[in-house]
């Protein structure tokens, strides 16, 4: 069994490797390759799911490498394999152009997110964690050909990248205090340690789920292609940044502090970024600032009891969304614009994709009796039992879920204009049709939005809430239940004839200028200061030690100037105060005293002439005299021993 | 059987010297057999090394040399040196197999590498300080004499003298702090056993602080670490491809491996007293390289800046082990075994990342002939292959995980951690930075719309290929399964910790 583990991220990763690698003669058998992989993977996740191995081995100092499939991890591996097997289905009939590099990466994902997902020791969750960062810069930059795309990728790359060294310093904390780097002992950490774990788990968590503040990128990431973004920016890499709070909840629990923090932040992002959405005139925009609100429910729920709806809320928005963004791309590549506006009747032109989508923008309202309708309501249960105003806001953005929900429902399934061609072809150059291998996900899709309900509702929800080892939550009272049902219809409807007259203000569509904030604050300063530091070491560093050079070569020149100049002029004075001295003595005596002092005159010159040889003003002479200077230091220090 | 292996290229390098009338093809394949026979000769060293047990020196070779100076012919091998004198052999190949397409005055280049090979691998066996200075000495002697003779742009003779002065005057403060160990030692003796075993300067107040001080300021500059590396970027601009692999993989090894081969295990006491310069200037070097790295416009002399950053770990790292006191809870001293593992990690990891790294410059501005990354970009279409290896170095580069560029930083910060939690959560956004500086770097060469004039017969060939490719694989292998490095690190890792903690 620990074998079909190690299968479930190897041979994506294996075969994603290989086809990303293959080059472009791959690219006829690429998307066969992958189905059958993304299959393969399907029933091996399954097959783990059942039967729930785990494995730990040695890997770095102090930290092993574990990984394990427990009663959390089971059906989001489950989810994740499925979502991922439709998502390439749908592809096959959507991606055209370098279809190898897109069903390696797609992989390549796939991998890195099975293995975030099963991962029990920090080592392991920080290696699928950050290949699944980087894997998901190159399918936004895909159609790399644009400057704009694959800066949208570095932005979502550098900023998940920005909260993932949370995780580094996690490790570092975990590390010192002792009991070792495995996620289930995380909460036992003693005092100072467990602070600074907690923190660096939030911020790689709020990072990768586009929580407030880090919700930009997500909005950036639309540009990638709509497969990509129904598996990355619903199933899989954002929903992953829920996922961690889920399972680490009870780090969340023993710190307090971050559990609160967790549970105002994911509120707090349903309400914002519900606003958001609502002001959206693109309809990928709009899906992606509801996943943004959406993951707020799903850490809402991991930073109170309601980690068994967080759970549940985390897969049934998998489905929904996945569905709504394949839609989406069906309509991109069939008409070109994702213009809400432009699209207006797409769903009637296209019925297939029409009622899809509706199934999934009726379930994302959180109507009933839809999937997210009761996951939802678990996890407001649990806010509840927290506190009142918790309650209360993460309860307007369910309401705001069925705004945004509406308005694209009421703008797509609108009666189609005459003339409506004018608007199509925006973005890129439909092809004016929607092909099976379209098709067939999106119903699949449906059924699940439709179904999963019955994660979060007696007697099957009970069952789920065991088998994610997180019994015990508050589950919704039927008036709750009937509130939230009948506001979440009310709205919608109300939004659905609204739907052409929402207000789009320019602060919504620009995500409340979050991205240009953190340009301003961050991305220029540091370039700034790059280019200073660039400047500096070559303009004042470097050129603090070349001048050496030429200071040596001025002091020698000094020396020698000295040396004639003192050294010598005192030798030759010397010599004549000597000469003059023995003159004088001579007076005295006629002995040979002044051929002495003659002699030692002269010796004093040569002495002088001798010191002025080395000052030769070449460089290389210079430096062997400091080595003979050095020897001699060295000698000196023998001798002083 | 050690001397052998150190030697040999040495010899086929005056082999080639004398045999004038080679042709070059012969030559350059001759350089290709030697370099992948000493690759197998590490292998099988390698091998034995850890069925035997995987701990202390093996193949240890000690005759009298100069006796009366206190120095033998003292070679070993042991956890430290193995991973690099592996290294140095991969490294060394790759650039013979690199060297089959590029190059002039074959036979010249050839003798010249295959001499500096011996002379890093001497230096990495070395057991007896005045081998290890020789072989420092003759490496620089040998790289002036590459970037001088082979060196492109009208500034090489100016860069390769600077890169001269500047480590030979780092080797001699080095070779000050040698003979202070020399003069502590009783007996006498540059034996680097012997000086670890005795810890000569125990207690030796301002003595023993000069010593390190000398010896620190000598492997700083080769590191090299802030703010002693301005003769980096000039020398690898300048150095020819196969220079700049070297020179950045194996050369700049030789200064960190100074650090836990001589000053942290025979000045232990000192080493723990300023330990906390060392993290300073860890930090420092991390931030300062990436930084500088980001500010550039050549895609070369960025590439020299990223190798600041990247020994700034290092530093970080064998500083924050020096943080260690005796009294320490086992969980500490666990900690900074996986610092200082982590830090020959990344002597490995950068060695390979980087030396593949810059052969892919050296393509870039064979096929270019400019290193400025404005004069490029959309290249990702007319050369795949060209592009490919170099995304994949730049990923490994900036710590991705699954290559081992994240084995070792994972392990420098986790470890460092536990000493110095500031220092390494001030040097943590190091990782951040490398990456927007590797990303943009590739935006600007090989994505976007196409701004070069370059055909699809630019991309990069066979023997580029062959030579880098294997580069990035050991790196991904590392990454993958890090305990085939880690069983042969670790132990000695813990017995430099001891040491510096006694």
């Amino acid at each position: 069994m620990t074998a079909m583990l190690w299968l479930l991220f190897a041979v994506p990763g294996a075969v994603g490797g290989s086809l990303a690698l293959g080059g472009r003669r791959t690219g006829r058998v690429a998307p066969a390759v992958a189905l059958v992989t993304a299959a393969v993977v399907s029933g091996l996740a399954v097959a783990v799911a059942v039967g729930r191995p785990a494995v730990t081995v040695a890997f770095v100092a102090g930290g092993t490498f574990g990984i394990a499939v427990d009663g959390l991890a089971a059906p989001v591996v489950v989810a994740v394999a499925a979502v991922a097997l439709l998502v390439l289905t749908f592809a096959v009939g959507d991606v055209h152009d370098g279809r190898a590099r897109f069903a390696g990466l797609m992989l390549l994902f796939v991998a890195a997110v099975l293995l975030t997902a099963t991962a029990a020791t920090l080592p392991a969750l920080l290696l699928g964690w950050e290949i699944m960062g980087a894997t998901s810069y190159a399918l936004i930059a895909f159609r790399w050909r644009d400057g704009e795309r694959v800066a949208a990728g570095t932005t979502a790359f550098l900023t998940t990248r920005l909260g993932d060294l949370g995780l580094y310093l996690a490790a570092g904390a975990a590390l010192t205090a002792g009991p070792g780097l495995s996620l289930d002992r995380l909460a036992e950490l003693s005092a100072p340690w467990r602070h600074v774990v907690a923190a660096g788990v939030l911020a790689a968590a709020f990072g990768k789920a586009a929580q407030l503040p880090f919700s930009f990128w997500l909005s950036k990431a639309m540009l990638g292609p709509s497969p990509v973004s129904a598996l990355l920016h619903s199933a899989a890499m954002v929903a992953m940044g829920g996922y961690l709070l889920l399972r680490l909840h009870p780090l969340l629990a023993a710190t307090g502090w971050a559990a609160t923090t967790a549970a105002w932040t994911g509120a707090l992002t349903a309400v914002v970024l519900g606003v958001v959405a609502i002001g959206q005139s693109d309809l990928k925009q709009l899906l992606a600032a509801s996943t943004a609100a959406q993951l707020g429910f799903v850490i809402l729920g991991a930073a109170t009891t309601g980690v068994a709806g967080g759970t549940a809320h985390l897969i049934g928005h998998a489905a929904t969304k996945a569905l709504l963004f394949l839609a989406a791309g069906a309509w991109l590549t069939a008409l070109g614009t994702r213009q809400m506006e432009a699209l207006r009747g797409a769903g009637r032109r296209y019925r297939l994709v029409g009622a899809t989508f509706a199934v999934g923008a009726v379930g994302l309202a959180g109507v009933p009796p839809l999937a997210l309708w009761a996951t939802k309501d678990e996890v407001l249960a649990a806010a509840r039992q927290q506190s009142l105003s918790l309650y209360i806001v993460a309860l307007l953005g369910a309401v705001l879920s069925a705004g945004y929900a509406g308005k694209a429902l009421g703008l797509l399934l609108r009666p189609l204009p005459a003339g409506r061609d004018s608007g199509y072809d925006t973005e890129e150059q439909g092809t004016r049709r929607v092909n099976r291998w379209q098709e067939a996900p999106l119903v699949a899709l449906a059924a699940g939005a439709a179904g999963l309900e019955l994660l979060a509702l007696p007697p099957v929800g009970d069952a789920f809430a065991r088998l994610t080892g997180t019994p015990g939550g508050p589950a919704p009272t039927t008036s709750e239940m009937v509130l939230s049902g009948a506001l979440a219809a009310v709205v919608l409807v109300a939004a659905v004839v609204l739907a052409p007259r929402l207000p789009e203000p320019a602060w919504a569509r620009g995500w409340l200028g979050l991205a240009t904030a953190a340009d301003r604050a961050v991305v220029r300063p540091v370039l700034g200061l790059a280019r200073m530091v660039a400047r500096f070491d070559d303009e004042v560093l470097d050129r603090v030690v070349t001048s050496l050079a030429p200071a040596g070569r001025r002091t020698a020149t000094a020396l020698a100037h000295f040396d004639d100049d003192v050294l010598d002029r005192a030798g030759t004075s010397l010599a004549r105060i000597g000469r003059r001295t023995a003159a004088g003595v001579a007076r005295f005596d006629d002995a040979d005293v002044d051929g002495i002092v003659t002699r030692v005159a002269a010796g004093v010159r040569r002495l002088g002439d001798s010191a002025r040889r080395p000052q030769t003003g070449q460089l290389h002479q210079y430096y062997a005299q400091a080595v003979v200077a050095l020897a001699a230091a060295v000698l000196l220090l023998i001798l002083t021993r | 059987m050690l001397s052998l292996f150190v030697f040999a290229p040495a010899g086929a390098a005056l082999v080639l010297l004398l045999w004038r009338g080679l042709p070059d093809r012969v030559v350059r394949w001759a350089w290709v057999g030697v370099s992948a026979a000493e690759i197998a000769a590490v292998a099988a060293l390698w091998i034995r090394y850890t069925t035997d047990g995987g701990a202390g020196i093996a193949y240890e070779v000690n005759r009298a040399w100069i006796p009366g100076a206190g120095a033998g012919y003292h070679l070993g091998v042991d956890g430290l040196s193995l991973p690099l004198l592996a290294l140095t052999t991969v490294v060394f190949c790759a650039c013979a197999v690199y060297s089959l397409r590029h190059g002039e005055r074959a036979r010249q280049f050839a003798a010249l590498f295959l001499a500096l090979e011996t002379t890093c691998l001497g230096l990495f066996s070395a057991l007896d300080l005045i081998i290890f200075f020789v072989f420092f000495d003759l490496s620089i002697v040998g790289m002036y004499a590459v970037i001088a003779g082979w060196g492109h742009g009208a500034q090489a003779a100016r860069s390769a003298l600077k890169f001269f002065l500047y480590t030979f005057v780092g080797s001699l403060a080095l070779l000050v702090g040698f003979i202070g160990l020399f003069l502590a030692a009783a007996p006498h003796t540059f034996d680097m056993v012997a000086l670890t075993r005795q810890n000569p300067l125990a207690g030796s107040g301002a003595t023993g602080a000069l010593v390190l001080l000398a010896i620190a300021v000598g492997l700083a500059i080769k590191t090299p670490t802030f703010p002693f590396h301005t003769w980096l970027p000039p020398a690898h601009t300048d150095a020819p491809a196969a220079g700049s692999a070297v020179l950045a993989a194996v050369l700049l090894k030789m200064g960190a491996y100074g650090f836990v081969r001589i000053a942290m295990p025979m000045l232990p006491e000192q080493w723990r007293h300023y330990a906390i310069v060392a993290v300073v200037v860890g930090v420092l070097s991390a931030l300062y390289g990436a930084l500088a790295a980001l500010g550039q416009t050549s895609f070369k002399r960025m590439i020299a800046y990223t190798s600041v950053n990247h020994m700034g770990y290092i530093v970080l790292a064998v500083g924050a082990a020096g943080m260690i006191s005796g009294g320490d809870a086992p969980a500490r001293a666990v900690a900074v075994t996986g610092a200082v593992t982590g830090a020959v990690t990344q002597m490995v990891s950068h060695g390979l990342l980087t030396g593949a790294l810059f052969l892919l410059a050296g393509v870039l501005l064979d096929r270019g002939g400019t290193y400025e990354m404005g004069a490029y970009g959309g290249l990702a279409a007319d050369t795949p292959r060209f592009a490919t290896l170099t995304a994949v170095a730049a990923f490994g580069s900036l710590g991705l995980p699954a290559f081992s560029g994240f084995i070792a930083e994972f392990q420098i910060f986790t470890g460092s951690f536990a000493t110095v939690p500031v220092g390494a959560g001030l040097a943590l956004p190091g990782i951040l930075i490398t990456a927007a500086l590797f990303l943009w770097a590739l935006h600007r060469l090989f994505l976007g719309p196409s701004k070069h004039a370059l055909s699809s017969a630019a991309d990069a060939g066979g023997a580029e290929i062959a030579a880098i490719a294997p580069l990035l694989a050991l790196s991904v292998l590392i990454g993958i399964f890090p305990r085939l490095l880690l069983d042969i690190i670790e132990p000695a890792a813990r017995t430099v910790v001891e040491l510096v903690a006694r």
